[in-house]
């Protein structure tokens, strides 16, 4: 473990995104079991991801499907009855099997997590300055004034009025939004690398949803930092990732840069989460599209792929074999046997713009012509939000059972 | 207000909830039945109680020997396993093992008794005072606090003094006066015990009445047109009587235990009847060995109280409704 | 800041008036509860019955139970003893003592045995807090999962927890005068003869720290051990319970996650939102003790304030029973109202809420 590079990484010089193919994280089939009295609950598996810094990798799923155990199994954040496997590669170290110093030593001064909930994220009893300069004083050789003075710097950098009133107060006494900024803050003493960002917006107003989004991603700016932004919600990780990673039962099942995702969805997970968003362009009164069912027993999971109990597009093969992940050439990575598509860009990131929290996209995507091949396959805009039938995919596993 | 927090370790115990208690609080096993230390405990007790209620049968039969008569051949304080005396004899040369099996019968009875009078009465004052609120539970409340303010030993022993025949040479204006119904130490204890409990148990009931009154399941019922008595016995009462039962369970440890510092304190069972206090207070200025008769009693104290608390905590853990389970 | 202080200025100002309603309270119970125990104080006084039948000796015996109870003042219509007592207490005089020659001011006495039960107290309870406070945080450690990589260490953990779970378990149903006999006997009749001559724990009564520092401390180590380990027991399981729930707040995965050590983490920051219930158990019991050291004070022959209380209902000294009743009923409730203060500086939530 390079001791050296890990002290006082706030001195170290901002690199620019440029010239940077090293990837900052290199995770290898990560797998994460929970030790329990009925069994071994495997949470997260075979997961696989690759993150330069400065960019943003988005996890999205819903509830039990293993996004929080995996940022936190990939900080190494996990109770002691946990069981990793696999690799994570951070800056070249493996840290599967750091001891909990090096850890530690890690932990603040590169890696840093933003909690979901600012209220119990935050000790309760003790003053916000004080939360902040611990941090500082763990990693950093400063004095108790530059401790201070960089509290202060921290509050002033997310936003924060009267910084330094605020360094004797209590969390209670903040708001939500503040208590999720001084949270980032924390979160930031140190200067890390890599900022993980577990539903940092899931407890808060949908007023505030995007100004801490907007931080986040201006602190990531400023600092060349890459962000994990774990979540539920589709429509944040539209206008906010670099690429997205769907995962469902404790595996990925779709995983492409945003703008490929967006363009030609290919699991029916994926496309029931994006169906599943309220939008303002349709009609109002019109049914909220729910995903039925509920999500797959982690301590026996089924036979065939996790999602077919609840696909509406399930074969008698999904029940049987559980599909691996493949690629389908452009970076575009998927779990099915039958995947689906979505045509035409511009309807889907257009409604889902429509939501409050996301910031306004404008031009940008539409000028992006990265996949226009592929657009050629693709069956046709859809309407009222429905895709069309199974579309003529150019994939030949569809070929044989097709009924 | 914090202040809702108890005075005694009964109540401790009661608030300290599942992971205090013995079984282990990762693992299922309280739900799942009493477990074997469980059912150690409870035939522990079953045991003593059918000793203790057939102590006279037990005694007529020459199974155990008269507990108050001094065995002339025995030497005092004879050692376990004498000849004749399988426990040995206290300093009266009365024989350990009967005095044990009625001082059984005596600790049980006193105990037993208090907690059904602290029960009945605090259990039923706690219960309104939950259930109705209001104006009635807040006098109920502050009298129980201010009677919480006084020592409880203190309050036991005013008690007994109170409730004990005056001794003849106080005879007032030539008529002896009768003790207040002629009642035997037994009962003067039952009395003193279960009034001192009451105000601690009437403070649990009315925590477990509260909590179930707020319930919607009540709310409905009361939506319905039910009347108050009604209701409250038939929605709430059922829901708080296992926590109740526990809670018992817990205090009939600590009577016995009360006893024991009231024999010690001399007001307790009458000697020569045999109680497991008054045993250990009159063996206890023994200073050389063996001392069977002064840690026989105590061992089986022991063991029973241990035994009560170990079930009460087992029976709340069973019982123990937790709103959010996630 | 003046909207502030104004508040903070009322809820005084409604505490000490609950305070004072709850004072008034207690020490009038105590008065009509000691007014109804049986016997009047004059008979033990006044040898001699006064129905012999022969008149004369009757009638001066009358006379001079009368002239005791003038003198006690038991002739006062009850209210007005009420008033003067309470009075009295509140500037220092709780009355007198008396025997058959003479009457001794019961705040003498007082002054005699508050000392040693406030020690006692004291003491009982460094010990209690001591050895509760670091087993409670060990047992919640090992019982939430010891980080460590050794699957070793992390199983001694959990035995631990259940090793000092049983312990306390047994602690707790053993009755403290038990202990307290069972000490004395060890102590007495087994140390104390292989110990060096200078050395004699057997309690002997009480001796005042100024007279012999040495003697003081073995005097009270034996009580104050047998007062402590009962409450051990209960502190133990209070925070261990708090912590382990304590422990599973996000505040403490935050924490970790800034790379602080473990013992930091435990120390500082789940150990002080945990303590709330054991800062009131541990009040409510000093509170509780002033009064609850009877039995352990008479097995040890330490002239406390339980000692005096058990001595004033035996020899009938009503007004020395109910000044020291009041005493300690007065103490329980000032001491409650403390807590009150305390918990806001432990918790600054509770005092923001005001």
């Amino acid at each position: 473990m390079s001791a050296p590079s890990l002290a006082k990484t706030a001195d170290r010089p901002l690199r620019t995104h440029d010239g940077d193919d090293e990837p900052l994280l290199v995770v290898d089939n990560l797998s994460t079991t929970f030790a329990s009295d009925q069994g071994p609950i495997r949470a997260v598996e075979d997961v696989t991801l690759r993150l330069q810094r400065g960019r943003t990798l988005g996890i999205v799923g819903e509830s039990g499907s293993g996004k929080s155990v995996l940022s936190r199994s990939i900080m190494g954040l996990v109770p002691a009855y946990a069981t990793r496997t696999g690799s994570i590669r951070y800056e070249g170290t493996e840290l599967l099997d750091a001891g909990p110093r090096e850890l530690r030593k890690i932990w603040g001064a590169q890696m840093a997590m933003v909690f979901q909930d600012p209220m119990t994220a935050l000790n309760p009893v003790q003053k916000i300055g004080a939360q902040i300069t611990e941090s500082i004083r763990e990693h950093l050789d400063y004095s108790k004034t530059q401790r201070r003075d960089t509290a202060i710097a921290l509050l002033r950098s997310v936003g924060i009025p009267e910084p330094e009133r605020r360094l004797k107060q209590y969390p209670h006494e903040l708001s939500g939004g503040m208590r999720q900024r001084v949270v980032i803050a924390i979160a930031l003493a140190c200067g890390p690398h890599l900022l993980f960002a577990d539903e940092p917006t899931t407890a808060l107003d949908v007023t505030v949803q995007a100004q801490i989004l907007d931080l986040i991603e201006a602190q990531q700016a400023e600092r060349n930092m890459a962000v994990i932004l774990v979540t539920h919600d589709l429509g944040v990780v539209a206008t906010r990732a670099d690429e997205i990673a769907v995962m469902y039962g404790g595996r990925i099942v779709e995983q492409a840069p945003t703008q490929v995702l967006f363009r030609q969805m290919r699991h029916p997970y994926t496309e029931a989460l994006l169906r599943s968003i309220p939008r303002l362009d349709l009609p109002s009164h019109t049914r909220l599209e729910a995903i039925s069912g509920r999500p797959p027993d982690l301590l026996h999971p089924p036979q065939g792929c996790r999602f077919a109990a609840r696909c509406p597009y399930a074969q008698p093969k999904c029940h049987a074999e559980e599909p691996e992940l493949v690629d389908d050439g452009t970076g575009h990575l998927f779990r099915c046997w039958y995947p689906v598509g979505i045509a035409s860009e511009q309807t889907t990131i257009d409604s889902v713009v429509t939501n409050a929290h996301v910031r306004q996209v404008g031009d940008e995507i539409a000028t992006d012509d990265v996949v226009a091949d592929d657009a050629a396959t693709a069956p046709g805009p859809a309407v009222d939000g429905r895709p069309p039938a199974a579309p003529a995919s150019a994939d030949a596993t569809l070929a044989e059972e097709d009924s | 207000m914090p202040v809702d927090a108890p005075p005694a370790a009964v109540e401790a115990q009661a608030a300290v909830g599942a992971t205090g208690g013995p079984a282990d609080p990762e693992g299922s096993s309280a739900k799942r039945g009493l477990g074997a230390v469980g059912w150690v405990a409870a035939s522990w007790l079953i045991f003593v109680i059918l000793v203790a209620f057939l102590a006279p049968v037990l005694e007529s039969t020459e199974i155990i020997k008269d507990p108050v008569s001094a065995d002339a051949e025995a030497g005092p304080g004879a050692p376990l396993f004498t000849e004749g005396h399988i426990l040995g004899t206290d300093k009266s040369r009365r024989d350990v093992l009967s005095r044990l099996v009625w001082g059984a019968r005596s600790s049980l009875i006193v105990g037993v008794g208090a907690v059904a009078v602290g029960m009945l009465v605090g259990g039923a004052l706690g219960l309104i005072s939950g259930f109705r609120r209001g104006r009635a539970d807040t006098a109920l409340s502050s009298l129980f606090d201010i009677l919480l303010a006084f020592p409880q030993l203190v309050l036991a022993l005013s008690l007994v003094a109170f409730l004990k025949p005056p001794p003849p040479e106080v005879a007032t204006d030539g008529d002896v006066v009768e003790a207040a119904g002629g009642l035997t130490a037994i009962q003067i204890l039952i009395i003193a015990i279960g009034i001192v409990a009451i105000p601690l148990l009437a403070r649990i009931t009315r925590a477990t009445s509260l909590t179930w009154s707020q319930r919607e399941f009540v709310l409905a019922g009361r939506a319905q047109g039910a009347r108050g008595l009604r209701l409250m016995i038939r929605e709430v009462l059922p829901n708080v009587l296992p926590a109740m039962f526990s809670v018992a369970l817990l205090s009939i440890g600590i009577a016995i235990i009360a006893e024991g510092g009231l024999s010690v304190l001399g007001v307790g069972v009458e000697p020569p009847q045999a109680s497991w206090g008054n045993m250990i207070a009159e063996n206890r200025s023994v200073n050389r060995d063996p001392l069977n008769a002064l840690f026989v009693p105590m061992v089986v104290v022991f063991f029973t109280v241990m035994a009560l608390n170990y079930l009460g905590d087992a029976v709340r853990e069973r019982f123990d409704v937790r709103e959010s389970s996630l | 800041m003046s909207p502030n202080v104004t508040r903070i200025l009322k809820t005084v100002v409604r505490k000490l008036l609950q305070l004072l309603i709850v004072l008034f309270c207690v020490t009038l119970f105590t008065f009509l509860l000691v007014r109804f125990l049986p016997g009047d104080p004059e008979d033990l006084l006044v040898p001699g019955a006064d129905n012999t039948g022969d008149p004369r000796t009757d009638q001066i015996i009358r006379e001079q139970k009368e002239e005791v109870r003038s003198d006690m003042g038991l002739d006062k219509p009850l209210p007005v003893q009420y008033l003067e007592w309470v009075s009295g207490v509140a500037t220092g005089d709780l009355g007198f003592e008396y025997s058959k020659q003479s009457k001794e001011p019961v705040s003498d006495r007082v002054g005699l045995a508050l000392p040693s039960t406030l020690q006692l107290i004291a003491y009982s309870q460094i010990i209690a807090l001591g050895v509760a406070i670091p087993l409670g945080v060990l047992s919640a450690y090992g019982q939430a999962g010891v980080n460590s990589k050794s699957k070793r260490v992390r199983k001694a953990g959990k035995i631990f927890d259940r090793a000092a779970n049983a312990t306390a378990f047994g602690m707790l149903s053993l009755p403290n005068f038990a202990v307290a006999l069972l000490l004395a006997f060890l102590v007495g009749v087994k140390l104390n003869p292989s110990l060096p001559e200078a050395i004699d724990i057997r309690p002997q009564g009480y001796v005042a720290f100024g007279e012999d520092p040495l003697d003081h401390i073995f005097s009270m180590l034996l009580p104050s051990l047998s007062l402590a380990i009962g409450q051990i027991a209960v502190y133990m399981r209070v925070l261990r319970s708090d912590l382990i729930q304590t422990l599973q707040e996000d505040f403490i995965l935050m924490a970790k996650s800034k790379g602080i050590s473990n013992r930091r983490v435990l120390w500082r920051h789940a150990l002080r939102p945990s303590s709330l219930t054991l800062v009131t158990i541990a009040g409510l019991q000093v509170g509780t003790l002033i009064g609850g050291t009877v039995v352990i004070e008479v097995i040890f022959n330490i002239k406390g304030m339980g000692y005096l209380i058990f001595e004033s209902i035996l020899t009938r000294q009503y007004l020395m029973l109910q000044s020291c009743v009041a005493i300690v009923a007065v103490g329980f409730v000032l001491i409650n109202a403390l807590l009150d203060v305390l918990y806001t500086t432990l918790d600054p939530r509770i005092r923001h809420a005001g």
